[in-house]
């Protein structure tokens, strides 16, 4: 391999192309529009040279010497007969056409007036700032000076006609004529006018050279009937060398004007065609057939064209992608990775006098078995592919120095990532674990941080491949490091679903757990020894919920709160709460209170927020890992299922619901009528119909939350869907109360459903009926099903939810990608600024106090109390 | 046992944030403690301090960035809604989080909240005089307007009762109709009459459309004033925003007195205002989904969008357009423009951001990217 010293850009300059340039980096002037000849050989001084470059295997740059594939390519180029306008200049050339001398080309403004625009051109750009503002007022002064001030010309009236016409006078400037002009223009007036004089000259504006791209990024390709299709741009190249040629015979033989200029804007408009395919008042080159040309702008432009496509974001190999599936007893930091894909992604293992019996071991198993190897690497750099026929002689030949690439194994770092990657999380360094079955398995808990799902999610892999990355990944993009959010400073990665309610099953209610049981629920846990039993019942030991689950928690936790199943009383009970919702742990001992989403969930949990912090990240993920496994252990144990029964309400529930739902659609007749009357009260600042509108809402809104209250207090608290709602395992009494209760109001835009018919919604009703009903009130209940209306109204209700979920996907993706790009180079210093990378300073103390948000509550009251308390404890022990 | 001076000219002489040395003299007032407590006190805040500082060389910017717009995903697009029963109708959600970091010049609904002095402020009638005045006041308000086509006549009956309450007379208004249209006004009781100039119908419904519309009192931006009672004070609320006009009303109390307008904001009280206001404005929004994102986030979206002295947009107009790499302009927007540009004006890129690096393929200068080791001289 050959090894070339790396290169580091330091800095880019842009600028214009002078025609000396272009012919100096030119290989070869292009002269004739054919590509290739009979024999299908490019033709010398073609399109398809030689010189240019080569595509086709087998050949040989006649440039450079190199194959395809590493000849980079090299430009030719086209002499022009006369210069064109640069169609992306055309703005700017009328600029500067009405702010020069028509005869001596001087900027028309009188020198003191220059040397002031100087100096703010300079101060400007001293200060990094833009001069746009500088050089707009310069062109806007220039204009207005109808007499040149150097050599007395009167300036002509410029009329420009999109998109490269100029007339002055009635009479058309060709673009020769301009060119000459921008010739004479001063060095120092063009830097008044805001432009680099080393860098762009005005006349480079019309080229009189065109580039000709060399091959490689145009390359034809070969359909399978053995016809060769041409790219884009060598078809416009091709119409482009055509014109010119016609032009310059025609020149030549001296034919009339009218014929010349003709061609010439011909040629004018290849040319702009050439450079951007989309300019407005031009109509578009168009392919055989029909389809626009994707010309040099169009190249370059947008999420798919050079600069985001492939220049942002590119493609990348040590990657796979399949779908995920849950695995929940496989660690948090763990990937379960197919062995068909472990097989394929490598590690490139550098041999060593340490590790070269592993290497010989991993060349030995092959490709096939896992954990094998699948290339061997020379030091020369030679890449040889392990085969059954090479394997002996590779064992015996490999030496240090040498490198193997073998499979993906258990332990290895890799990056795990879902799309849309919206934060950092979404991109995660997991260990791997080579599993069997075709799909990526994860645990449950890492959900929340990827906002995958199991629904046929898919996600990506990509193994490192160098030292330094894997350590990076390791230190600052393990799953470990990422279970607090920067964004809030609460855990993001935790228990979810099954995890909490088998929490809550567990440690809710005392219950009593014998040896044998206790053993199953702790089984993958690592604890090495029982706690002193509860009790003893019929002689026999039992432990509690509570107990159990204190065993997964650190020695020495304190922590008190209140649980997620909270009433939020006046006056709290503590633990003598009868719903057991507040929670006491003491040294790490559960004493008082229900495990729920608030001690174990995602975004939620007290308990993983405070072992984080104090405990380390290595100890939080353990406490995750344990957790969950407990958890579902214990919901397994306990059993927790939920079908369409569990949503009955015993019939004197139904009577009270119906009463209820009864009296609403009273209450809103009486409403509709005291409007009639005109003896509704008007709400200040709302007209009379909002108010009416309002109150029925209010009303409907009201008996669908009564309704839902009596279904919910007559399934009662053992119901699963009410753990499920009241633990935040799943759902919400909302989605209880319409399943058993009403489904209650469909809205539009906040408002009842209104449109439709004349007057009405659905030709079902009254006209001018405003009644609870006629505007989409859903009186049944899910499990009661929907009446024909209902259900129409329900389903426009439905459409809107899926609408806005569509165009809010859309909308915030874009704020997204404005958000990072605003502020994506600022960082904080060791000084504690936050600056960009200009060094400008955007803040002087990173959120005024220096603190990182992931780091959490430091700052606030009780954490300094923490601090006194620890500090004021110590005395007594002392004493 | 020691002085509290002693702890106080202690702490604060502490390199802690001002708050947290606060924080802690007030824990420790009613405390005893020794001086070797104390120091062990300070000890342990500074250990604490220096564990939860954001370290150097942290990419704070995108931290920042993608914590403001992953919510996004999970926020409503519903425009509107009503906090209350007869509250005013505000932009919130993901359109009103847009609409901020676009520093848009014409907010969708635009709005005040007045706090008035004490002594209106406590009494109801009072800060219903203010609201009164400051609500814009046109004729179509006070009575109903008539169009007579047989006379060629409008006539306005003003309803003596609007009249009251919005402390005006007959006479008065007359007064100002006939200023405002230009043409003779009659008056007889509460019955303004007026006609043409010319005897057109046209010209009849033209001049019945502007009298509709006549200002007559108030602050003309202001469409509707409430009041609302929070902790017993009266607080009014506005649609519409002036803020520069409200602040001069009498009984105003200006140093309170916002607007969800963050350019108006910038334009009245000057940058560091518009900066608050962008930082109230965001995490209210943020707040009121029920979303939690660190303060400190959007702290530093307020500052980016600010440290110039004017308010910039994030966005292709604002910081995007404005950086100093042209490869990292031309990769987020426009991208054709900004290399014709560069070229023109031979610019240089220095390499120094993110996606300047990306593109070239070299390592970012940022976080991890940004350390070196350097050898030692001696």
């Amino acid at each position: 391999m050959i090894h070339s010293t790396p290169k580091k850009i330091g800095k880019i300059k842009f600028g214009l192309i002078s025609p000396k340039e272009f012919r100096k980096m030119s290989v070869t002037r292009i002269i004739t529009a054919d590509t290739y000849d009979d024999d299908g050989f490019p033709i010398d001084m073609g399109l398809m040279d030689t010189r240019l470059g080569v595509i086709d295997p087998g050949l040989r740059c006649k440039t450079c010497g190199q194959r395809a594939g590493e000849c980079p390519g090299h430009f030719g180029h086209i002499e022009l007969v006369a210069p064109v306008i640069h169609v992306g200049f055309a703005k700017l050339i009328r600029k500067i056409l009405r702010a020069v001398c028509r005869s001596c080309g001087s900027l028309l403004l009188n020198p003191l007036e220059k040397m002031k625009y100087l100096d703010d051109i300079y101060a400007k750009q001293r200060l990094g700032q833009p001069v746009e503002d500088v050089v707009n007022t310069v062109f806007k002064e220039a204009r207005k000076i109808k007499e040149c001030p150097y050599c007395g010309e009167r300036q002509l009236e410029i009329k420009f006609e999109k998109p490269t016409t100029y007339v002055e006078d009635k009479h058309k400037l060709m673009p020769a004529d301009i060119r000459d002009l921008f010739e004479k223009i001063s060095d120092k007036d063009m830097e008044v006018m805001g432009m680099d004089p080393k860098s762009a000259r005005p006349e480079w504006m019309l080229p009189t050279v065109l580039p000709v791209p060399p091959v490689t990024m145009r390359p034809s390709i070969t359909l399978e009937s053995g016809q060769r299709s041409e790219d884009d741009i060598t078809h416009k190249l091709v119409d482009i060398i055509r014109i010119n040629q016609r032009f310059q015979e025609n020149r030549e033989a001296g034919a009339p004007q009218l014929i010349i200029e003709d061609l010439w804007e011909l040629l004018q408009y290849h040319i702009t065609t050439f450079i951007d395919n989309t300019v407005s008042g031009v109509p578009p080159a168009r392919h055989r057939s029909g389809r626009p040309l994707k010309t040099l702008s169009q190249r370059l432009k947008g999420k798919e064209g050079r600069f985001r496509g492939s220049l942002s974001g590119k493609r990348v190999n040590f990657s796979a992608r399949t779908v995920i599936s849950p695995d929940p007893n496989i660690s948090i930091k763990e990937v379960g990775v197919p062995e068909e894909i472990a097989k394929e992604m490598t590690i490139t293992m550098n041999i060593t006098p340490r590790n070269i019996d592993e290497a010989k071991k991993y060349v030995s198993r092959g490709t096939q078995q896992h954990p094998g190897a699948n290339y061997v690497i020379r030091s020369d750099g030679h890449r040889i592919k392990i085969a059954d026929k090479n394997t002996e002689e590779l064992i015996t030949t490999m030496e240090v120095g040498w490198k193997i690439e073998r499979h993906l194994k258990d332990g290895d770092i890799v990056l795990f990532n879902r799309q849309p990657s919206l934060h950092r999380m979404s991109i995660m360094a997991h260990e791997v674990k080579v599993l069997p079955r075709k799909t990526f398995r994860l645990n449950p808990s890492v959900c929340p941080p990827y906002n995958a799902d199991f629904d046929g999610d898919e996600m990506n892999l990509h193994v490192l491949q160098t030292e330094e990355a894997r350590a990076e990944a390791k230190i600052l993009m393990h799953v470990d490091q990422n279970i607090l959010s920067p964004r809030f400073g609460g855990p993001i990665i935790g228990g979810i679903h099954d995890h909490i309610s088998g929490s809550y099953l567990l440690t809710n209610r005392d219950k009593k757990i014998h040896k044998a049981e206790a053993l199953e629920l702790l089984k993958k846990s690592n604890i090495e020894e029982l706690v002193e039993p509860a009790g003893y019942e019929n002689e026999k030991p039992y432990w509690t919920g509570r107990q159990i689950f204190s065993m997964i928690l650190p020695k020495g936790l304190s922590l008190e709160f209140k649980a997620e199943i909270c009433e939020h009383c006046d006056v709290c009970k503590k633990e003598k709460c009868e719903r057991e919702a507040y929670v006491i742990i003491e040294d790490g001992v559960v004493k008082h209170g229900s495990i729920d989403e608030k001690a174990v969930g995602a975004f939620k949990s007290l308990i993983l927020d405070k072992i984080y912090k104090e405990y380390g990240a290595e100890n939080a993920r353990r406490f995750v890992d344990d957790m969950t496994r407990l958890a579902i252990r214990a919901i397994m144990k306990i059993g927790l299922s939920f079908g369409i029964s569990d949503e009955d309400v015993p019939n004197e529930a139904s009577v009270q619901i119906n009463e209820v739902l009864h009296d609403a659609e009273e209450h809103v007749k009486k409403l509709i009528s005291a409007y009639n009357a005109g003896e509704l009260e008007q709400l200040p600042g709302r007209s009379i119909d909002e108010t009416l509108e309002m109150k029925i809402m209010q009303e409907l809104g009201t008996a669908r939350d009564n309704a839902g209250e009596i279904a919910g207090r007559h399934l009662g608290l053992s119901n699963s869907a009410v753990i499920m709602a009241q633990s935040g395992a799943r759902g919400s009494m909302l989605n209880l109360t319409q399943m058993a209760g009403c489904i209650g109001q469909q809205a539009v835009r906040g408002e009842r459903i209104q449109r439709g018919y004349n007057d009405r919604t659905l030709s079902h009703y009254v006209r001018g009926d405003r009644g609870a009903d006629a505007h989409g009130f859903v009186k049944s209940s899910y499990k009661k099903g929907l009446s024909p209306t209902e259900y129409f109204f329900h389903a426009i209700g439905g459409r809107e939810g899926l609408v806005d979920t569509a165009v809010r996907t859309s909308q915030s993706g874009y704020l997204q990608r404005r958000m990072v790009n605003a502020l994506q180079d600022l960082e904080v210093q060791y000084d504690e600024t936050v600056r960009d990378t200009r060094g400008m300073i955007v803040q002087f103390k990173y959120g005024e106090d220096g603190l990182d948000p992931m780091k959490g509550d430091f700052g606030t009251r009780e954490s300094i109390a923490r601090i006194i308390d620890t500090v004021l404890t110590t005395r007594g022990q002392n004493d | 046992m020691i002085d509290s001076d002693v702890i106080n000219s202690r702490i604060r002489g502490l390199p802690i944030p001002l708050k947290i040395c606060e924080t802690l003299i007030s824990e420790l007032e009613n405390q005893e403690l020794t001086e070797e407590e104390l120091e062990k006190i300070i000890e342990l805040t500074l250990e604490r301090y220096k564990q939860s500082s954001i370290p150097p060389y942290e990419a704070a910017g995108v931290v920042s960035a993608q914590s403001i717009g992953e919510p996004g995903t999970q926020m409503t697009m519903r425009t509107f809604h009503y906090a209350g029963v007869a509250e005013i109708n505000v932009t919130l959600g993901l359109p009103r989080i847009i609409e901020l970091v676009d520093a848009r010049k014409n907010p969708s609904t635009p709005m005040l909240t007045i706090y008035l002095e004490k002594e209106y402020g406590n009494d109801r009638n009072k800060s219903r005089d203010i609201a009164w005045e400051i609500e814009s006041t046109i004729l179509y308000h006070l009575g109903d307007i008539t169009t007579d086509i047989s006379l060629m006549k409008i006539t306005v009956n003003l309803n003596p009762k609007a009249l009251e309450m919005r402390n005006m007379t007959a006479e008065e208004v007359a007064l100002k109709v006939e200023d405002a249209i230009g043409l003779p006004v009659g008056l007889n009781e509460y019955a303004l009459t007026t006609s043409p100039e010319e005897v057109s119908y046209r010209e009849l419904l033209q001049l019945a459309k502007k009298i509709r519309s006549v200002h007559l009192k108030g602050i003309k931006e202001i469409k509707r004033v409430v009041i609302r009672k929070e902790s017993d004070e009266y607080i009014l609320y506005t649609e519409g925003s002036a803020l520069k006009s409200v602040m001069e009303v009498g009984g105003v109390d200006a140093t309170r007195t916002r607007t969800n307008n963050i350019l108006e904001m910038a334009e009245v009280l000057g940058i560091e205002a518009a900066r608050q206001s962008i930082i109230d404005e965001i995490m209210a929004t943020l707040r009121e989904q029920g979303l939690t994102v660190d303060i400190r986030h959007v702290m530093l979206v307020a500052d980016i969008m600010t440290c110039d002295g004017e308010v910039k947009q994030i966005g292709r107009h604002g910081i995007s357009g404005e950086k100093a790499s042209v490869l990292a302009r031309a990769a987020f927007e426009v991208t054709v423009h900004h290399l014709l540009e560069s070229g023109i004006r031979g610019d240089i890129d220095e390499l120094g951001g993110v996606t300047e690096n990306v593109i070239v393929g070299q390592p970012v200068k940022l976080g991890t990217g940004n350390v070196r080791l350097v050898a030692k001289t001696t």
